[in-house]
């Protein structure tokens, strides 16, 4: 991909979104569509932003391209285009292991009314009343029930059940058990309106044909450049410097996190008092490790499911599976019919982790701990997978350090901040006009689905400002 | 415009929002959410929509008068009296 440099990058632009993460090129590419004049500045040399991809040694390995609900379908139509919604297919076989149950499900509404009825002995009744329950819940409802309270109403005692109805969305956004049980509720009825879908062909050819689009839009794309500083005037925003070029826009999108937005970009001396108080109780998620094995060629492995929730730990808990030495993990199996035009079978095993714990280490502990997890994680695959460690030619680890070093998000953050982030980025242009955010927050707007969404919800406001 | 020209106008915006969208039953007191399984995000591209074309301002607060086709022409039609 060939990307304007910054240099050649005119002196005024309608809109300046800072980051290229989903949010941020599904907001460039609305407001373009709307015609606006629109510039899109990224830091790393690639877009897509945590949705992104990377090559060693004949592999492409996806970071974060392990499911999404359905949704996906008509939002991509929607915003993107016909021949990106055409390549969302479903993930059949999802499978869960641990010691309190293993089966494999389609994760679907369907699916798990049976599995819940079958298996685990609940009633249908209090089954139907507990989807219709999660079902109905909206963000602005009231928000003091936790899921876990959620979880006792309904299946009181029964840790195996809450295990089948949490791991997986733990994973998904870092929630715990103590989250309003609203952002559990819109979340998992997202993923049970029919199940767990995926982009064939893998993420670099999502981004390839977003960057085509946005192109086709005229949008002005810069990577390599990293926003220093989003300048404010007299209250109102006027631009964006990146390096010793300050380019001018009546409005700045940031897609950026929210934190680094606040306390870097624009600064916190632009916001009100009221404003950073709730600001400042902001709490961002927790960050992940992942480790990544390419087969080598020739090889290759009977089916095990497309995505398996594994844990050795005796119950769920949030805290033991942000442990270090975590027993638990997803693995993502990725298959020859993966990307067609380029076949292969890899495999990521991901895990929930702590920015403190990675943060602080000298080197050679660093890579210790590094070589510990990949140890871990090919035990644990080997019980899935047989002889694994004799078929790859590839083995690599990335921690919180890693995330943080490519996105730049505050303590390598994977799902923004927890909800009370939402708001704040909901109102940041009634501080500051001219200034928007977009971008994972308040775990119901952060994911693929969420992320893009929340792009074109942003998008009408910026359009509302420019109009106005 | 008229009533019926920004009835039209309502339709054709949905019907480019989705192209299977149905309206030979629809029943224009009754919420079009529920008849065209439209959802907040489909009311969302209506919005702006409309401010693109009439550089009609909508605020987040109102977005509840769009709720029927005869709610909409009601809302709409003395903001597009001049259009
Ligand atoms: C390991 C992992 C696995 C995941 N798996 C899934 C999954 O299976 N399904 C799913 O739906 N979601 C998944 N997610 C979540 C999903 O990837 C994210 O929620 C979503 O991609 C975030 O999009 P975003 O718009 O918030 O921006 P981000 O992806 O966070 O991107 C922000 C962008 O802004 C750029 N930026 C920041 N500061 C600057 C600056 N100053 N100047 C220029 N550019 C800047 C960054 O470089 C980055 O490109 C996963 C996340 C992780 C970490």
């Amino acid at each position: 991909m060939a990307f304007t440099s910054i240099d050649q990058a005119r002196d005024r632009y309608d809109v300046i979104v800072v980051g290229s993460g989903l949010g941020g090129l599904t907001c460039a590419n609305r407001l373009a569509r709307a015609g606006h004049s629109v510039l899109l500045l990224e830091h790393h040399i690639q877009l897509g932003g945590l949705a992104t991809w990377f090559k060693r040694k004949g592999h492409i390995f996806d970071v974060s391209l392990h499911g999404f609900p359905y949704g996906m379908v008509k939002t991509c139509k929607k915003y993107w285009n016909k021949a990106i919604r055409d390549s969302i297919v479903q993930l059949n076989n999802i499978v869960f292991d641990n010691p309190q149950f293993s089966l494999t499900t389609t994760f679907s509404r369907d699916d798990f009314t049976r599995i819940l009825q079958e298996k685990f002995g609940i009633a249908r009744t209090v089954v139907e009343e507990f989807f219709s329950t999660v079902g109905r819940m909206n963000f602005f409802d009231d928000q003091t029930m936790t899921t876990r309270e959620l979880f006792e109403k309904f299946f009181p005692g029964r840790t195996d059940v809450h295990r089948l109805l949490m791991e997986p969305i733990t994973y998904a956004n870092g929630s715990t058990l103590d989250e309003p049980a609203i952002t559990y509720g819109i979340v998992f009825s997202n993923f049970m309106n029919k199940g767990v879908f995926t982009f064939q062909g893998g993420t670099d050819k999502l981004i390839g044909m977003m960057a085509d689009e946005l192109r086709k839009n005229g949008v002005t794309i810069c990577t390599g450049a990293r926003v220093d500083r989003i300048i404010v005037e007299n209250g109102r925003v006027c631009g964006v410097q990146v390096g010793n070029r300050i380019i001018a826009a009546p409005s700045v999108v940031s897609n950026s996190g929210i934190t680094n937005t606040v306390d870097n970009l624009a600064g916190r001396e632009v916001f009100s008092p009221g404003f950073l108080e709730g600001f400042d109780s902001v709490k961002v998620n927790n960050s992940s490790c992942q480790v990544y094995f390419g087969l080598r060629p020739g090889e290759s492995f009977p089916e095990v499911g497309d995505l398996l929730f594994t844990s050795t730990a005796e119950e769920f808990s949030s805290d033991e599976m942000l442990d270090m030495e975590t027993k638990s993990r997803t693995f993502s199996v990725y298959y020859p019919k993966t990307r067609p035009q380029h076949p292969d079978y890899t495999v990521v095993a991901s895990m929930n982790a702590n920015y403190d714990d990675w943060a602080g280490l000298e080197n050679d502990a660093y890579k210790a701990a590094k070589e510990a997890m990949i140890e871990r994680c090919f035990m644990d695959l080997d019980r899935y997978i047989p002889g694994i460690r004799e078929k790859v030619d590839w083995v690599e680890a990335a921690t919180p350090r890693t995330f943080n070093r490519y996105t730049l998000h505050t303590r390598g953050t994977s799902f923004g901040t927890k909800f009370e982030g939402l708001d704040i980025s909901r109102s940041i242009f009634k501080e500051v006009p001219g200034l928007f955010h977009v971008g994972s927050v308040g775990i119901i707007m952060s994911g693929w689905l969420g992320a893009i969404n929340y792009g074109v919800i942003v998008a009408n406001d910026v359009d509302g400002f420019l109009r106005c | 415009m008229t009533r019926d020209e920004i009835r039209d106008v309502i339709l054709e915006i949905i019907e480019d929002i989705d192209e299977d969208a149905d309206f030979d039953s629809l029943d224009a007191d009754q919420p079009l959410r529920d008849q065209l399984d439209l959802d907040s995000m489909d009311f969302l591209d209506i919005v702006m929509e409309l401010r693109k074309r009439y550089k009609l301002q909508i605020p987040e607060e109102e977005y509840p008068e769009l709720s029927t086709l005869n709610s909409c022409v009601n809302y709409l039609e003395p903001k597009l009296k001049d259009s």
